[in-house]
């Protein structure tokens, strides 16, 4: 029971700590929002966050369910080229060899780059977007699955040898099953990745959503709204990545 | 001619450190379903005479055949127990010997791939145990599903690499008992080719016991026939003058051989002298 309340105080007092020094630089900086006025002028979003007033003039909850339906698409199209890819340079040193400069190569470079090549690639803001979330967002499912496959103990390889199990069936009862753990690691770590292109993304394309609204509402001079928006994008991303680690943990029980 | 013929044998491996000559003219003949058992001490080249011999890994010099075919890769009749019991952690125990039927009849209905695979299990005592899973089940136990595996196929031949290896005294003698039933239960005898560094086991379960002498590289005894009375209980093995016989033949053969100077085993003209790189990479 205490070890209980210790251990929900502890966050709370952090996150006081935090709020308090937000508040400490409100008051040194005279264009920054104080908490107090951040809830004040966002508190119409909270409290109806499901309320749509004009095109980006939305409950925050509309507004983040517009960015995490990008994200999933992004996200989808990602891992739908990664996973894959993660299975062949898996089994293949010869074509890990050929392709693993270019995959490093490509790795660090920011969504923000991404962006203006997808619009002149696909020339509309929505595929550029979708573009960019899954070419950012799928490097850690290739790598993760890629070491998945690498990491499969000899004596599974010789199941399939000495059981003389075709190609098909070494892949689906043997590979995938032993790569499943890894691979999903990597889609956990890709999700992240997109959540954090998303708000790019939109900042760039001017799309309704979180980002989106956050940049119009810096232009419009609402600063309070930049905090909200701030805000919400980490609890999303939070929530999220909990999500995804109960669906981890449920795998690796099995 | 014998119905596994092994001539000439050799195999060395090359790696950034030099070359390692692990079996060197090694030849052995099984008659049609006796149970041979390899015996040496860990790292005398006895897991990669049995790869050789299976079809797992390719030799550098000398044949092999079995029912008069050359080996060529792994035999469609033949299979295979590992030390480490090599199941499939995600399948039931019945999933796991399902794979392996599967692989083998593919012409059977999926009813009937499942019946035979049950019956492998039930076989091995494992009749209430077929949908756990491998971790849910002891050390004994996973290699009885592995044996279930091997015999469910209805092998000609059988290769295990220590499949008791990593099991206690106790399960160990059950299962060396288990093996002894499942060898001379079938329609068709079941040729068989043991590694084990254990020489109560050899005797326990063997019609001839080949010492391997230490190398590298390694080179193989004069066959021992054990010529004793199945079944064979551990308890009788211990005092039966026969066994003890046998006992001693083979420690003092394999002893002989580890007391030799290593130099010795490179004799000259006999091919590349052997590196002394002793450890074997498993």
């Amino acid at each position: 029971m205490k070890q209980r309340f210790v251990n929900l105080l502890l966050p709370l007092a952090g996150i006081a700590m935090a709020v308090a020094g937000w508040w400490a630089a409100s008051q040194a900086v005279p264009d920054l929002p104080s908490p107090l006025r951040t809830w004040e002028e966002s508190k119409l979003y909270i409290v109806e966050p499901l309320t749509k007033r004009g095109e980006t003039d939305q409950g925050i909850l509309l507004l983040a369910w517009y960015s995490l339906m990008r994200v999933a698409r992004g996200f989808l199209l990602g891992i739908a080229i990664a996973t894959p890819v993660g299975f062949l340079l898996g089994v293949s040193s010869t074509l890990t060899r050929m392709f693993d400069p270019i995959m490093q190569v490509l790795r660090p470079i920011s969504p923000l780059a991404w962006l203006p090549l997808g619009l002149i690639l696909f020339q509309k803001s929505e595929p550029a977007a979708l573009f960019a979330i899954a070419v950012c967002s799928m490097w850690p499912t290739v790598i993760n699955t890629m070491v998945g496959v690498r990491a499969i103990p000899q004596d599974y390889w010789n199941v399939a040898k000495v059981l003389r199990l075709s190609r098909t069936t070494t892949f689906t009862k043997i590979i995938l099953p032993a790569t499943l753990p890894y691979t999903f690691t990597g889609y956990r770590l890709s999700l992240g990745i997109a959540w954090l292109v998303i708000v790019a993304s939109e900042m760039l394309t001017g799309t309704p959503g979180v980002g989106g609204f956050l940049w119009q509402e810096y232009n419009s001079l609402v600063y309070a709204h930049i905090l909200l928006a701030i805000i919400t994008i980490g609890v999303v991303g939070f929530v999220l990545d909990r999500l995804m680690g109960l669906a981890e943990a449920r795998l690796r029980a099995v | 001619m014998a119905f596994i013929e092994v001539t000439g044998l050799s195999k060395s491996f090359t790696t950034s450190s030099g070359t390692r000559h692990v079996l060197r003219d090694v030849s052995l003949t099984v008659e049609h379903g006796q149970f041979i058992s390899i015996v040496g001490a860990m790292g005398s080249g006895k897991s990669t005479l049995l790869a050789l011999v299976a079809g797992l890994a390719p030799a550098d010099a000398g044949t092999i055949t079995i029912g008069g075919e050359p080996v060529r890769g792994i035999r469609p009749d033949s299979a295979f127990v590992f030390q480490n019991y090599s199941l499939l952690p995600w399948f039931t125990a019945l999933e796991n010997v399902r794979l392996a039927v599967e692989a083998a009849f593919p012409a059977l209905s999926r009813q009937d791939q499942r019946r035979t695979a049950t019956e492998a299990l039930e076989r091995v005592g494992l009749g209430t145990a077929l949908n756990r899973r491998p971790r849910q089940l002891s050390g004994g136990m996973r290699q009885r599903v592995a044996l279930a595996r091997a015999f469910a196929t209805r092998p000609r031949v059988l290769f295990m690499d220590e499949p008791f290896g990593a099991l206690d005294a106790l399960t160990r003698e059950t299962l060396q008992q288990d093996l002894a039933r499942l060898c001379s239960d079938g329609d068709q005898p079941v040729t068989t080719v043991m590694i084990t560094n254990s020489v109560e086991e050899a005797i326990l379960l063997s019609d001839h016991i080949v010492p391997i002498l230490a190398g590298p590289p390694a080179t193989l005894g004069a066959p021992i026939v054990v010529d004793l009375a199945r079944p064979r209980s551990a308890a009788q093995l211990a005092h039966e003058e026969q066994a003890t016989q046998v006992r001693a033949s083979v420690i003092s053969t394999l002893t002989a051989a580890l007391a030799r100077p290593k130099a010795s085993a490179g004799s000259p003209g006999r091919g590349p002298v052997a590196l002394a790189v002793v450890e074997e990479t498993r």
